[in-house]
């Protein structure tokens, strides 16, 4: 039975790799430039195979009174020193070229493939010798191991070419053989495996199709250094003997010919320069059709384009200037996050309003992609690219954080307003010692010296209760555990005296006992320092351990706002009723834990009205209407539901 | 850290004598004793048979390795075939010219390279994808042509620079300088680009890294985050693509030393070559392996002292 399953499975990714294939020449034949570069290597390759009958004279017809003349009518690329045509010498100097690719690229291309799929697929012993080999060829620099070819065997140019391609062989099969243990781990080889297939239909079904791409890509790249190592050759005079041409020679004739005309550099290089060219472009075409890109569809990414564009919304009607927020450490009023999404934008957080009182405790609840860490982000600015955060207000102790430069905010972060986030040991710069950058943070910070700053770090890092202080400060991130990585962090954070601390998913990422002892902590420092915390999770037991007061956020929005107390006890809104539902807080053990239906809705597939009616088994036409405001119900708590009222209701 | 440097060495020693091996057990293979080789094809068979009696030339090809391998440990690599000048004599001679022309090109590459990669990093724009059409140029145009170019328009046409010639530092300190800057323009130029791609790459992915949004969230300066934090993870990838640079500009120095009239280590390949002189060229191939060797021990230092988990490993 299982078997079928996983045939099915087989079938299933085995179409999928199939596709990748299918779709890889339809995608190179939209891309300009490599249908361009193919259209002019394949008139040079046949106008030099067939260079007998093309070129309109011999090779060696030599028109003494016609010599070193520039482009004409009867030599179209003009005449040598002999008066020899330069378009005829070219196409029949071209074959040796061609010939001398040809050599490189399947030697190349036979010992690269071989060693790079046998290590890929057999492993063990096998994987080891040829990686070996491979890291031995790299260290031979090539056009020396030529020359010493050359050497040996007296101008023999078909030895020389058939060397470069064993040097470059292992290039390529350090790419092939990437690519295959890339293919290897992926899901459908297992099963393909299991489903009974020899290794064999393994190799040729699945990994070839995922190997091929960058195969070709690196195929080229060699066929394009062969190219300039043959005429590189040809030019150093140990290539094809004069009077027979070669690319090489007719650049070596070119130069000798410079104090008469320099014309004749620009079609002996040119010729090069165009085949050369347009494989290393051609190859680029394949990579990007191979990956599935357009090209030069990349986004141009730079620092600068990190900075996140912040606009200054109109208060919303009745809002203003709210008096409570005087008495807020953090309001934020009328938020809205879009983010690009290819040539257009998306709403990601959809005007969020809430505040902070100073020393609460606020907690962000919701399932993944409702905008939680967005919400925090875009108070931060440390947003994706491209960003654009618009706010009535973000007010910090009463400063407008929105009119403020990026360089302007760094007077709150860090100082006013601290981070940790929720990866902990990725959130650490892996080239320097944690030590070193908790000294770092405290200097920068507290403007203090190199000595103060240690004693301070160190303070810090007992503070949050890290053993062994001394010898975790010499220690780099990847060799902490997450659970002490995470207090690390906690320490930098506390580095500038926040008065507020922003934690995103703090405990996620750690164990469950270490999670209880990083809440502790939390709770710990805030009742020594009296900062306020906003915690974003989607764990109702980190809401009731750590928090006062919990926003619900859905799709964007925020749904629910109440204290913690009174949201677990009568959660008004019905997907907060859902959530808490799905989590084990408040329900008696051994008792099966409902899922809720449904996912949430997608940043830009938000429906018109309550973004939740699909999955809520009170709606009514009335709530797909239009736009759920949020209801202010009793105790300063709201929801945005306008069927709060059967909530009693239904459960009980 | 002196463990990376005896791991390394474990590899390079005996791949020098891989290499050596190689070239030895091939120019036995083509045919042609020594003794051929100096009396010329002219020469009586008895004749011929005598030298290579004399130089040992007889024995079998490993007892001749043996021997040469027991001398080149020495520094003693034999002596040329043609002139009968100590190979290691010449090699030695030579080797402040090729130096002083793959130094020059590999400085030119990180300053330009680097610079201009972390500028496209940090501003966007034209700079990184002009990086990225210039680096798929300095692939795909011969730098033997590029070089006739610059000689035509700088040395011919301008007469700015001199065409050909090495003038030793010790002679003209401004000499020197001037012979050097055409030959080592061009031998760099085409690498320039290849490192800033690296460089743009390697600082974008730490810009998007986890640890650069905390320090900025936390308020530390730009310039510390970029100049600091990314630049120090954006290294070790760098050096190590500056490492193959470098392979490859020593191979490179070999055309332009011949373009550029130059007594460096690549003439004396190119004359060996085309005069068939074994002793040379098996000194030379040892050498020029040893210079890679040497160039990758420094690059796995330089990247342990950079990236902790390297050195861990």
């Amino acid at each position: 039975m299982s078997a079928v399953i996983e045939g099915a499975a087989t079938q299933e990714q085995s179409r999928r790799a199939a596709e990748r294939g299918a779709g890889f020449l339809p995608r190179l034949v939209r891309q300009p430039i490599a249908v361009a570069c193919s259209l002019i290597l394949l008139v040079v390759v046949l106008a030099c195979v067939f260079a007998e009958w093309v070129s309109p004279y011999g090779p060696l017809d030599q028109d003494l009174q016609n010599t070193a003349a520039g482009p004409s009518a009867s030599h179209l690329l003009g005449t040598d020193q002999l008066g020899r045509d330069i378009l005829s010498r070219l196409l029949h100097g071209g074959q040796v070229t061609l010939l001398g690719i040809v050599q490189a690229v399947v030697v190349c291309a036979v010992i690269g493939l071989f060693l790079g799929l046998t290590a890929g697929t057999l492993g063990g012993w096998v994987e080891t010798v040829a990686m070996r080999l491979c890291d031995l060829l790299l260290a031979v620099p090539g056009l020396v191991m030529l020359l010493v070819i050359l050497g040996i065997y007296g101008n023999n140019e078909a030895a020389a070419m058939i060397t470069l391609g064993v040097i470059m062989a292992p290039t390529l099969a350090r790419v092939v053989y990437s690519a295959t243990i890339a293919v290897r781990e992926e899901l459908y080889v297992a099963s393909a495996r299991v489903a009974g297939l020899t290794s064999f239909q393994i190799m040729r079904r699945h990994i070839l199709s995922g190997v091929t791409g960058p195969a070709l890509t690196q195929i080229s790249i060699v066929a394009a250094v062969a190219c300039i190592a043959e005429a590189g050759i040809g030019y150093l005079g140990l290539g094809v003997a004069p009077p027979a041409p070669s690319w090489g020679n007719l650049v070596t004739d070119a130069q000798n010919m410079m104090p008469i005309s320099a014309w004749m550099l620009v079609p002996t290089g040119g010729i090069i320069a165009v085949v050369t060219l347009s494989l290393t472009l051609l190859g680029n075409g394949i990579r990007d059709a191979y990956m599935g890109r357009s090209s030069g569809s990349s986004k141009a990414f730079s620092w600068r384009a990190l900075a996140v564009t912040v606009s200054q919304a109109a208060s919303p009607a009745g809002g203003g200037a709210a008096p409570l927020g005087q008495e807020s450490i953090l309001s934020v009023k009328g938020m809205t996050i879009r983010l690009p999404r290819g040539s257009s934008e998306v709403t990601v957080v959809d005007d969020v309003n809430f505040d902070v009182a100073p020393g609460e405790a606020v907690a962000i609840v919701g399932e993944s992609g409702c905008g939680k860490s967005m919400t925090i982000s875009g108070v931060l600015r440390v947003l994706p690219m491209g960003a654009h955060v618009a706010a009535a207000s973000i007010a910090f102790k009463g400063a407008e954080l929105t009119s403020l430069s990026e360089h302007e905010m760094n007077a709150y972060r860090g100082t006013g307003i601290g981070f940790i986030s929720q990866e902990p040991i990725s959130s650490l710069n892996p080239a320097f010692t944690v030590g070193h950058q908790l000294e770092e943070a405290v200097r920068l910070h507290r403007g203090v010296g190199k000595g103060e700053a240690r004693q301070i770090a160190r303070e810090l890092m007992v503070r949050v209760r890290l053993p062994e202080p001394d010898a975790v400060a010499k220690k780099y991130p990847h060799e902490l555990s997450g659970g002490m990585a995470q207090r690390i962090a906690i320490a930098r954070a506390l580095a500038g005296e926040p008065e507020l601390l922003i934690a995103d998913e703090p405990t996620t990422a750690l164990d469950v006992s270490v999670q209880c002892e990083i809440l502790d902590l939390l709770r710990d420092l805030r009742e020594q320092t009296g900062m306020a915390l906003i915690l974003v999770t989607h764990d109702w037991g980190v809401v009731a351990e750590a928090c006062d007061r919990a926003l619900v956020m859905y799709a964007g929005q925020v749904v629910e706002s109440a204290d913690v107390r009174s949201i677990i006890a009568h959660p008004a809104h019905p997907y907060t009723r859902a959530l808490l539902q799905s989590s084990s807080v408040g329900i008696a053990p051994r008792q099966l834990l409902p899922v809720i239906a449904g996912t949430v809705p997608v940043p830009g597939s938000w429906p018109h009205g309550c973004r939740f009616a699909s999955r809520c088994e009170l709606a009514e036409d009335a709530c797909r209407t239009g736009p759920i405001p949020m209801v202010t119900l009793d105790e300063g708590s709201a929801a945005r539901c306008i069927r709060t009222d059967v909530d009693e209701l239904v459960r009980t | 850290m002196l463990g990376v440097v005896i791991r390394r060495l474990i590899v390079a020693v005996p791949l020098m004598g891989v290499i050596s091996f190689i070239v030895f057990m091939l120019s036995s293979l083509a045919g042609g004793s020594v003794g051929q080789a100096i009396l010329g094809p002219t020469a009586s068979a008895a004749s011929v048979a005598a030298l290579n009696a004399k130089l040992g030339a007889d024995r079998p090809v490993l007892v001749q390795y043996v021997d040469w391998l027991r001398h080149a440990i020495t520094g003693d690599l034999g002596l040329s075939v043609v002139s009968g000048v100590p190979v290691a004599d010449t090699i030695a001679s030579r080797i402040p010219v090729t130096m002083s022309l793959a130094v020059g090109a590999l400085l030119l590459v990180i300053i330009l390279g680097v610079t201009s990669g972390a500028i496209a990093a940090i501003r966007g724009g034209v700079t990184g994808r002009l990086a990225e059409v210039l680096a798929v140029l300095g692939r795909g145009l011969p730098s033997f042509w590029l070089a006739l170019i610059a000689v035509l328009v700088f040395g011919v046409n301008l007469a700015w620079l001199p065409v050909s010639g090495y003038v030793p530092f010790a002679d003209s300190p401004s000499g020197w300088i001037q012979s050097l800057i055409l030959p080592v323009v061009v031998l760099g130029v085409s690498e320039i680009a290849l490192v800033a791609v690296v460089t743009r790459a390697e600082m974008l992915s730490a810009m998007r890294s986890d640890y650069v949004r905390s320090l900025r969230a936390n308020g530390y300066p730009w310039k510390r985050i970029v100049f600091k934090h990314v630049a120090k993870n954006a290294a070790g990838p760098v050096l190590t693509m500056v490492s193959l640079v470098f392979v490859s500009l020593i191979g490179g120095t070999i055309l332009m030393e011949q373009i550029f009239g130059m007594p460096g280590l690549g003439t004396l390949m190119v004359s060996a070559t085309t005069k068939h002189d074994l002793q040379v060229i098996q000194g030379l191939a040892v050498f020029y392996t040893a210079m890679v060797v040497v160039v990758f021990l420094l690059t796995d230092i330089a990247s342990g002292y950079l990236n902790a988990k390297a050195r861990a490993r």
